[in-house]
């Protein structure tokens, strides 16, 4: 199944200037929103793109930038009303690992 | 996420701590103990039990899944030395039976990390699964002393929680990312640790959806209990005829956006969660009115029909717009802008229709 959701919404932010081609983007994505050619980063589909935050938190030089968060209604209805930032909420979300399930 | 403290690792000199994983020696996945005193380890079968697979269905369907942990520390499958590969993983039990039974045949270590029983992603997420109780773990157990390698190998998905660069400043041992999914890792390790693309992308078929159902259900029967109690009050204080018609009405709206949606979900047009919801929502009405002998013989009154036709696409549209929380392609600002644009309209559909239904019971109450 092509997975796609919303366009022009993703918060990803990438300065080439500062990469310096060691792949880590490309390898951590779950959504292939990287690829990394000639020892040079690019970004391919930012649609793609689901803010896990795991290039950033991942890449040696600061070079990406996301606003990382849960993609999830509940949670983030949840912040709306607690005025909390959106956060995985108590333990009686979590789904096998195996099969990839993003909200806990 | 907090960077994690750069320090000496203490786990080169000295006799190896006690391994905390050596209190699951009596579980029933435990088939031995590799070494002796403080270097033992158990080792775990490769093979799931009829136990271990009960509780994976009941952690499915909620049961009792709040403590459905093992122990931190390290495990072994079959017979690892110095050179084996380590294997990182969650302490969620679903999850270290996931990766062990693709390991047949494997001679690996298994380091557990304490994500206090929750997945590699939502436990990354959350930061559990994190750099911090890496470095942690890995000395804790004294892993530079067991092993003669410095890597560490990792589900693509900790990356959410896991900074490699720092991990490997604090530790010594390089991370590298395995397949995202772990029915990947017999063919990861046979092709050399090395990854194709498709193992790098998170999917989310068919199947993956099904198996999320029982929970989105479960999450969504007290509320609709409560719902299904506050129609019977009204019958109680003859406020209302709610009967047959109503139950199957609302029992069809939760599956239509537990389960229904949510399966069909990349088959209905539109983009946002709620609009696939409702689109669905809406036919279920429509097939309800029918039901009832519209448009010919109607034994359905109208403002009734109509209250269907307004509140049942706007609940399906709910809870699948809920069911963003379970994907693995939804961003926190798509549900956003897509909460924004659909809520006013769902909350307005849904209020409208509540007070239609309110006002027929209330019309009946005079009827009579
Ligand atoms: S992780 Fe950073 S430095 Fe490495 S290739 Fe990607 S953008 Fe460039
Ligand atoms: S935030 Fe996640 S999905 Fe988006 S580009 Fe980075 S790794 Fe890929």
């Amino acid at each position: 199944m092509k997975a796609q959701y919303l366009k022009n919404v993703a918060t990803l932010r990438y300065d080439a200037a500062k990469c310096i081609g060691c792949g880590r983007c490309a390898e951590v994505c779950p959504h292939a929103v990287f690829a990394v050619e000639d020892r040079l980063a690019r970004v391919v589909d930012r649609d793609r793109c689901m803010e896990c935050g795991a290039c950033a938190l991942n890449c040696p030089t600061g070079a990406i930038a996301v606003h990382a968060g849960v993609g999830c209604a509940g949670a983030i209805l949840l912040g709306m009303i607690t005025g909390k930032e959106p956060s995985c909420g108590g333990p009686e979300r979590r789904e096998d690992g195996a099969s990839g399930a993003s909200c806990c | 996420m907090p960077p994690a403290t750069v320090r000496k690792l203490s786990g080169t000199l000295g006799p190896l701590p006690p391994n905390p994983a050596m209190g699951s020696a009596k579980e029933k996945w435990v088939v031995g103990i590799l070494g002796e005193g403080p270097s033992a380890v158990p080792r775990v079968s490769t093979h799931l039990r009829a136990a271990d697979r009960f509780g994976t269905w009941k952690s499915r369907w909620t049961l009792g899944r709040d403590d459905y942990a093992v122990l931190p520390g390290l495990y072994a499958v079959g017979s690892p030395d110095r050179t084996s590969p380590v294997l990182v993983t969650a302490n969620y039990k679903m999850t270290f039976d996931a990766v062990r039974k693709e390991l047949a045949g494997v001679d690996a270590w298994l380091l557990v990390l304490d994500t206090k029983g929750v997945n590699v992603w939502c436990a990354a997420g959350k930061g559990t699964f994190g750099t911090k109780e890496l470095v942690r773990r890995v000395d804790a157990v004294g892993l530079a002393r067991r092993v003669s390698h410095r890597t560490l190998v990792l589900p693509q998905l900790g990356a959410v929680g896991v900074a490699a660069h720092e991990t490997a400043r604090a530790t010594g041992f390089r991370v590298e990312y395995g397949p995202v999914h772990a029915e990947d890792l017999p063919a990861w390790l046979a092709a050399g640790r090395v990854a194709t693309p498709a193992m790098r992308r998170v999917r989310f078929d068919v199947r993956d959806r099904l198996a999320l159902a029982p929970a989105e259900l479960v999450f969504t029967f007290k509320p609709a209990l409560i719902a299904l109690g506050a129609m019977f009050l009204l019958n109680v204080a003859g406020l209302g005829f709610y009967g047959l018609v109503d139950l199957y009405a609302l029992a069809g709206a939760l599956f239509v956006g537990c389960v229904l949606a949510p399966l069909l979900l990349p088959l209905l047009p539109g983009r946002m969660f709620a609009l696939k919801g409702a689109e669905l929502g809406l036919i279920w009405a429509v097939a309800v009115c029918l039901l009832n002998g519209w448009p010919d013989a109607p034994t359905l009154a109208w403002p009734k029909a109509l209250a269907y036709l307004l509140v049942l696409p706007a609940l399906a549209g709910f809870l699948t717009m809920n069911f963003t929380g379970s994907t693995t392609y939804t961003s926190p600002s798509g549900v956003n802008r897509e909460m924004r644009r659909s809520l006013p309209a769902m909350v307005v559909a849904a209020a409208l229709g509540v007070l239609l239904l309110l006002g027929d019971g209330v019309a009946a109450l005079f009827a009579r």
